[in-house]
C-alpha cells in the first residue's frame, strides 16, 4: 500500500471512507514525518495535540455519517492566518508569541470542513519575499537539490515557503497560502507542488494578518489539480466580515474538472519572453503550447503591452498599502514592546526591533511614496499604471479563454543568492505579479524538470470568477506531463 | 506637453539622502541609526530609481484603479453585531491594568 503521507487528498478521503485507516493514523503518519523532517524548518508551530483531537472527532463524525469536503485530511496552514489560541506571527519577532483569540475565516471554513490542522508554517516575515529568508524564525529549505550541486540548500520560493516545503516533502496532503504577488504560485513551482490563487473576492481576507489589503489573496497547495480544486472550495465563500469578499457563491470546482478543453483559446503573451530566460523554461514553455494544442485548444499570439510596469507599480503600491498597515504594531495592543523615552521613543524603539530589514525597506519605500508632495507622482500614477495592466488583460480576454506562462523566470535557487540587490530578488515575480495586480485568478503546475532535476512549472491565469477554467487548463497540463518526481529526501526516505 | 512631462520626470528623479532617510523613518516611528541610514540611503534610491521607469507611461486621462474586481461594497444597518469580551482584546496586550491598554505617560 502507499504511505499514507505519499497519498492525494482524494484517494485519501477515499480510504476513509473505505475504512482503509483511520484520520488519527493519517495524521499520526503526518506528525512523524514532520517530527523527522525538523531540518527543512518548515514549521514556525507544530501543533500535533490538537490534530489528534481533530482527527478523533473527525473519526467519530465519520462514523456517525456526516462528514465535511476535507474531512480527517492533515494540512498545514500558512503562520499568516491567525487560529485561535495558536501562536500566530507572521514569520515576525514583532508578532512572537501573539495568540489570537479569533479564528480566521480561512481555517474557520477549513475546520468547518473537518480538516485537520498539523501546524503554522513558516513564511517570509509578513509574507514579503520571495524565496522565505527573511523570516524571523529562520530559512526554510526546499526539499529538492541541484543534482549538479548537491551540497547547497535552495529556497523552497516565498512568502508561502514553508506551505510550499511541508506538501514537497510529504509533510502535509496540502497547506493554505496567501499570494499577493505570486506567493503561492511561485513557491509552487520551487518545489514541484501544485499552487492555486483565486480571484480576488473569493476567500475572506478576515483574520488574515494583512499585507497589501488590495492584492492579499488566500489559496492552496496540494500535489494534484483535484487537491487544490478541493482544498479552495472548502476555504473560499462570502463573508460579511470582509466587505471586499464576494457575494458569490463557491462552485463544485472539483465536481466540474475534467480535462476536456477542446475549443479552448490559450492566449500566449509576447511579453513574457525574456531575454536571458533559462532555455529549459522556454522549451518548457513550448512544450505547454503543444499539449494543449494537442488536447483540442487553439493556441493565440496576444499582447500585454504593458507587463514592463508591472512590476514597479506592484512597488509603489504594495508597500504604501503594508506602511498603512503595518502602523498597527505599536506596542501597545499586541505583539513586541520595547521600552523608550516617551511614547514616540516606545514606538520607534519596537518597530526597530521588531521589523527585520525588507519589511523595513518596504515600509519606508511606502511612507515616502504617501508622503506630502511625492503621492501623485508615486502612488497614483502606480495606480493608474495598474489599470492600464489590469486593461490589458481585458483586450486580451477578447481573443482568448485564459492564458499560459512561465510561472517564474528560474528554477529554485540557493539560499543566500539573488540577497546583495532587493531588485533581482523582486524579478521572481515578473510573471505572477501582473495578474496579481489585476486580480486574475492564477495557478502554477508541475510541468517538468530542468538539467539540474529541479521543477519547473506552468503558469495559467484565467478571467475573473473563472477559477473552473484555470483547473480544467491545470488538469490537462497535469495529465499531459506525468510529473511524478519527487524530492530526493522524500524517494531516500521511503526506500 | 512634452516639456512638462519632461519637466515631470526631472522631478522625480531624485536620490533619497541620509536626511530624507531619518525623515521618513521618523514619519514611520522606526528608529535608524546613523549606520543604518548610510545603509538604507543607496539601496532606497536604488529601488525608487528603478520604479521610475513608471514615469514613461502616458498616463494622461486614466483613472486611477483603487478597486480590481467589480464589487460594490455592501452596506448594512448601523447596529452593533460583535463585541463585549474586553478581557480577549487585553489578553495580548504588552501591559494591561483594570481593563485598559497601558501606554508611556504622554502628558506631564
Amino acid at each position: 500500500m502507499t504511505k499514507l503521507t505519499h497519498l492525494t487528498i482524494a484517494k485519501a478521503l477515499k480510504g476513509l471512507k473505505n475504512k482503509d485507516f483511520t484520520a488519527k493514523e493519517l495524521t499520526e503518519a503526518h506528525i512523524s514525518a514532520i517530527e523527522t523532517s525538523r531540518s527543512l524548518n518548515a514549521f514556525i508551530t507544530e501543533t500535533p495535540d490538537i490534530a489528534l483531537k481533530q482527527a478523533e472527532e473527525s473519526d467519530k463524525r465519520r462514523a456517525s455519517g456526516t462528514t465535511g469536503l476535507l474531512d480527517g485530511i492533515p494540512i498545514a496552514v500558512k503562520d499568516l492566518f491567525c487560529t485561535k489560541g495558536v501562536q500566530t506571527t507572521a514569520g515576525s519577532h514583532i508578532l512572537e508569541g501573539f495568540i489570537p483569540t479569533y479564528e480566521s475565516t480561512v481555517t474557520a471554513n477549513l475546520f468547518d470542513n473537518g480538516a485537520v490542522m498539523l501546524g503554522k508554517t513558516n513564511l517570509d516575515e509578513f509574507a514579503m519575499g520571495s524565496s522565505n529568508t527573511t523570516s524571523y524564525f529562520g530559512n526554510v529549505i526546499n526539499p529538492w537539490k541541484n543534482q549538479n550541486k548537491p551540497e547547497a540548500d535552495l529556497v523552497p520560493g516565498g512568502s508561502s515557503g514553508g506551505s510550499s516545503s511541508a506538501v514537497a516533502a510529504r509533510l502535509a496532503l496540502g497547506a493554505t497560502g496567501t499570494d499577493t504577488g505570486g506567493s503561492i504560485r511561485q513557491p509552487a513551482a520551487f518545489t514541484g507542488t501544485v499552487g492555486i490563487k483565486p480571484t480576488y473576492g473569493r476567500c475572506s481576507r478576515w483574520g488574515t494578518v494583512a499585507f497589501s489589503s488590495s492584492l492579499d489573496q488566500a489559496g492552496a497547495f496540494a500535489r494534484t489539480v483535484e487537491d487544490t480544486a478541493l482544498m479552495l472550495q472548502a476555504m473560499a465563500g462570502h463573508d460579511p466580515k470582509d466587505s471586499t469578499s464576494a457575494q458569490k457563491d463557491v462552485p463544485d470546482w472539483s465536481a466540474a474538472l475534467n480535462d476536456d478543453i477542446k475549443g479552448l483559446k490559450i492566449g500566449i503573451p509576447k511579453e513574457y519572453r525574456l531575454d536571458g530566460m533559462p532555455e529549459d523554461i522556454e522549451k518548457l514553455w513550448q512544450q505547454g503550447m503543444e499539449w494543449l494544442k494537442e488536447s483540442g485548444a487553439e493556441i493565440v499570439d496576444v499582447s500585454l503591452p504593458h507587463t514592463k510596469y508591472a512590476l514597479p507599480a506592484y512597488y509603489i503600491i504594495a508597500p504604501a498599502e503594508a506602511s498603512s498597515n503595518l502602523a498597527r504594531y505599536d506596542g501597545v495592543r499586541y505583539g513586541l514592546r520595547v521600552e523608550g523615552e516617551d511614547l514616540q521613543g516606545m514606538y520607534e524603539n519596537t518597530r526597530a526591533e521588531g521589523f527585520g530589514d525588507e519589511v523595513k525597506r518596504r515600509i519606508m519605500i511606502g511612507t515616502y511614496a504617501l508622503s506630502a508632495g511625492y503621492y501623485d507622482a508615486y502612488y497614483i500614477k502606480a495606480q493608474k499604471v495598474r489599470r492600464l495592466i489590469a486593461e490589458d488583460f481585458t483586450k486580451a480576454y477578447e481573443q482568448c479563454d485564459a492564458l499560459l506562462t512561465p510561472t517564474a523566470p528560474s528554477a529554485a535557487f540557493a539560499i543566500g543568492e539573488k540577497e546583495d540587490d532587493p531588485i533581482k530578488m523582486y524579478l521572481n515575480d515578473v510573471f505572477t505579479v501582473p495578474a496579481s495586480l489585476a486580480g486574475l485568478p492564477g495557478m502554477s503546475v508541475p510541468a517538468g524538470l530542468d538539467h539540474d532535476g529541479l521543477p519547473l512549472g506552468l503558469q495559467i491565469i484565467g478571467k475573473a470568477w473563472d477559477e473552473q477554467t484555470v483547473l480544467n487548463i491545470g488538469k490537462t497540463i497535469e495529465k499531459s506531463a506525468q510529473f511524478a518526481a519527487m524530492p530526493q529526501m522524500v524517494v531516500q526516505k521511503a526506500a | 506637453m512634452l516639456e512638462i512631462q519632461a519637466e515631470h520626470r526631472k522631478t522625480l528623479n531624485m536620490t533619497i539622502d541620509k536626511e530624507t532617510v531619518q525623515k521618513v523613518a521618523g514619519l514611520a516611528r522606526i528608529k535608524v541609526t546613523d549606520a543604518e541610514q548610510e545603509k538604507l540611503a543607496p539601496q532606497l534610491s536604488h529601488i525608487i530609481g528603478w520604479i521610475e521607469q513608471l514615469s514613461e507611461v502616458n498616463t494622461d486621462n486614466v483613472e486611477p484603479l483603487a478597486n480590481v474586481v467589480d464589487i460594490t461594497p455592501p452596506l448594512r444597518k448601523d447596529e452593533v453585531t460583535d463585541g463585549g469580551y474586553p478581557a480577549d482584546v487585553l489578553a495580548n496586550a504588552p501591559e494591561e491594568l483594570e481593563g485598559f491598554f497601558v501606554v508611556p505617560k504622554v502628558i506631564e
